[in-house]
């Protein structure tokens, strides 16, 4: 297996080439995604190399973007459907959780629906309040759709075969302040199975259960509280629908200590469900109540200087980890 | 059935018309039946009746095979049944039954029948459009020479996702037809209160694409713009839109009068006085071509299948609630 550095969106980009190598059933439509490779040059080369058959610009059209690609998907195609921000995930809603996350189920399960959307989330742009947003929650609660949220290279690219693979409609949500980050990943294709969680750096003293763009992050913050001693484990779920709940409270059994860490508002975020589990299932071996650092109930802002206030970042989760140890 | 691969005025034949006959004799008897079942409290949950739009369903239905595919609306018994769906898994889901199309999960808003390119009933207005045009996405998309039909109803075209679709698919080329049936009401609001047009056909225009008005009580005629569309869907010259002018019998919902007078009885009376039935039957009868009694023993053989369905129907076994998480992922 022969590994390399690259980018996120490379890794991502990679996968979809290979995925569309892979299954001719699998073909790509969006705005922009053809021939300027979408406007994050996720999809760059794919219609040199698959056609215009295959990869398709589409009008300004959420709603038919996807229901098209529910129709074509019930009828055993495997569409990649793009939505661009995640934010227009709101425009396509009723083809998203009334349509594809429920024929499977009203129907009998005589209907499969294996349709991957595919877009980008999360702050620190000042793109402000309807380019901005992490809505992973919002999807997650609906039953029949699976979410992936890639915070690594790797998992950028696994993520998206794992997806296309996947005989469910998925969603599969980059992280547009991670496209640059580089990190090593294998040449072949490979799947990340959903419902996988990464232990992305072991310790003892307290879990950081950590979303998306929130990992990086993260990790920044253990390796200061490293320095004076503080050993944190750190977990990224990597999918929060399915969500490995098994892993993260293994870890919290371990640490007695958990902090849950997402970009999405507090209020009802996915760091809601995972603390209320954790407390289900590891009562008895917390030192101190679950924590929680997400963003304020507030749409994203556009100033730097309000939205770095915004987002939560290393320096916060460290104060947020040495506050939960002072507890005991 | 073999479909014509021209499009040129069919002859009103024997067989013909006693297809189109027992097609909509089918749906009717049906929905007749199970409006009763559910106003006695047999069956469970509420219907959208499709009495009186028969003829839509029946003259579309015939010109497609099992390969071609639908999509259809929370009134959407009659799409099933005139694709040729079962009476014993259309009673049994209603009677919300293991044995029904959708195993008791879906009930009247969402029988489905993949073997009969059936792609569901759809409780969101509107909402199988979008998926009619990835249905046929997919017939181009693999060349396999077959369409997709979208029925929807006039208040649909009002939404979001009829514009953004029969756009896309006329940017396309793609193989599907969509059937406005007009029955002048959304829900209980009348089309001059819901558009300024009277023709809704004319929206084709802003598309690029064909729209054809057709008398949606008379099944031959709907057939022949049917025909035209299909074969020039299968020519590789994109969608058509289809406005079928026609009338639902009952309420918008059960088979009780009407909860608030928002339509004149005279203007019921005046549809009814035009069913679509009683049409083909008096056609069949005056051409020669098929006799009162032909057409009687198709009411009779009908009975006789809605008799077994509802038999199978309350002898079916219910849903195990163990079962619940079944089905809500592909494993």
């Amino acid at each position: 297996m022969t590994t390399r550095e690259m980018t996120y969106v490379k890794a991502f980009n990679e996968g979809m080439h290979q995925a569309m190598a892979e299954d001719p059933d699998v073909f790509l439509i969006g705005e922009d995604v053809a021939g300027y490779g979408g406007v994050f040059h996720m999809f760059d080369g794919l219609l040199d190399a698959y056609g215009d058959k295959r990869v398709k610009d589409t009008p300004i059209a959420e709603q038919a973007i996807i229901g098209l690609g529910v129709g074509a998907a019930a009828r055993g195609l495997r569409p990649v459907c793009d939505l661009m921000f995640m934010d227009f995930v709101g425009v396509a809603m009723d083809q998203i959780f009334n349509q594809a996350a429920k024929m499977k189920y009203m129907f009998g399960g005589a209907v499969s629906v294996p349709l991957t959307i595919t877009t980008a989330g999360g702050a620190g742009m000042s793109a402000a309040a309807q380019h901005s947003q992490s809505l992973e929650a919002w999807l997650a609660h609906v039953p029949g759709l699976k979410v992936a949220l890639p915070a690594t290279p790797y998992d950028a690219k696994g993520l998206i075969v794992g997806a296309i693979r996947d005989d469910n409609p998925t969603i599969v949500v980059l992280q547009k302040k991670m496209l640059g980050v580089k990190g090593p990943v294998p040449e072949e294709i490979y799947a990340v199975p959903f419902g996988e969680a990464t232990i992305s750096r072991e310790g003892t003293d307290a879990t950081i259960i950590a979303i998306a763009r929130m990992l990086p992050e993260a990790l920044k913050a253990a390796e200061k509280l490293a320095a004076d001693g503080i050993s944190v484990e750190v977990i990224d779920p990597r999918t929060v629908q399915p969500l490995d709940t098994e892993t993260i409270v293994t870890s919290v059994r371990k640490t007695n200590r958990a902090l849950i860490v997402h970009e999405a508002v507090q209020f009802g975020g996915i760091g809601a469900e995972i603390a209320a589990q954790i407390q289900e299932e590891a009562f008895d071996y917390l030192d101190a109540p679950v924590a929680r650092l997400a963003a304020p109930f507030a749409p994203v802002p556009y100033a730097p200087v309000l939205e770095n206030a915004y987002v939560p970042d290393a320096a916060r989760i460290e104060q947020s980890v040495r506050r939960m140890l002072e507890r005991n | 059935m073999a479909t014509p691969t021209e499009a040129e005025v069919t002859p009103a034949t024997r067989e013909l018309v006693l297809d189109l006959h027992r097609r909509m004799v089918r749906i009717r008897r049906f929905e007749e039946s199970s409006g009763k079942l559910v106003e006695t409290g047999e069956m469970p949950g509420f219907l959208h009746l499709y009495v009186g739009q028969e003829a839509v369903a029946s003259g579309v239905m015939s010109v497609l095979t099992d390969a071609d595919q639908i999509t259809s609306t929370h009134r959407g018994h009659g799409h099933a049944i005139a694709k040729g769906a079962e009476f014993r898994p259309m009673f049994a889901e209603l009677y919300a039954k293991t044995t029904g199309y959708c195993k008791g999960r879906g009930g009247s808003m969402h029988i489905v029948d993949m073997n009969r390119g059936m792609l569901g009933a759809n409780a969101i207005v509107g909402g199988g459009i979008p998926i009619a045009i990835g249905a046929g996405f997919a017939s181009q998309y693999r060349g396999d020479g077959t369409v997709a039909v979208s029925f929807f109803g006039d208040g649909a075209t009002n939404i979001g996702a009829f514009h953004e679709s029969v756009n896309m698919a006329a940017v396309w080329d793609l193989p599907v037809i969509f059937v406005i049936e007009n029955n002048g009401y959304a829900e209980f609001t009348s089309q001059e209160r819901h558009m300024k047009l009277t023709d809704i056909a004319e929206r084709a225009s802003s598309y690029g694409i064909p729209g054809v008005i057709v008398d949606g009580m008379d099944a031959l005629a709907v057939r022949q713009v049917a025909l035209e569309a299909v074969d020039r869907a299968k020519r590789g010259e994109g969608p058509t839109l289809i406005e079928a002018k026609t009338y639902r019998f009952f309420d918008h919902q059960g088979i009780k009068g009407m909860r608030i007078p928002y339509r004149d009885p005279a203007e019921v009376e005046a549809w009814k006085s035009r069913d679509a039935i009683r049409l083909i039957e008096a056609i069949g009868v005056e051409r020669g071509l098929a006799s009162a009694e032909e057409f009687e023993r198709i009411w009779a053989e009908v009975e006789d299948e809605i008799n077994d369905g509802i038999e199978f129907a309350r002898n079916s076994p219910d849903p195990d609630p163990a079962d619940i998480l079944d089905d809500v992922y592909t494993v």
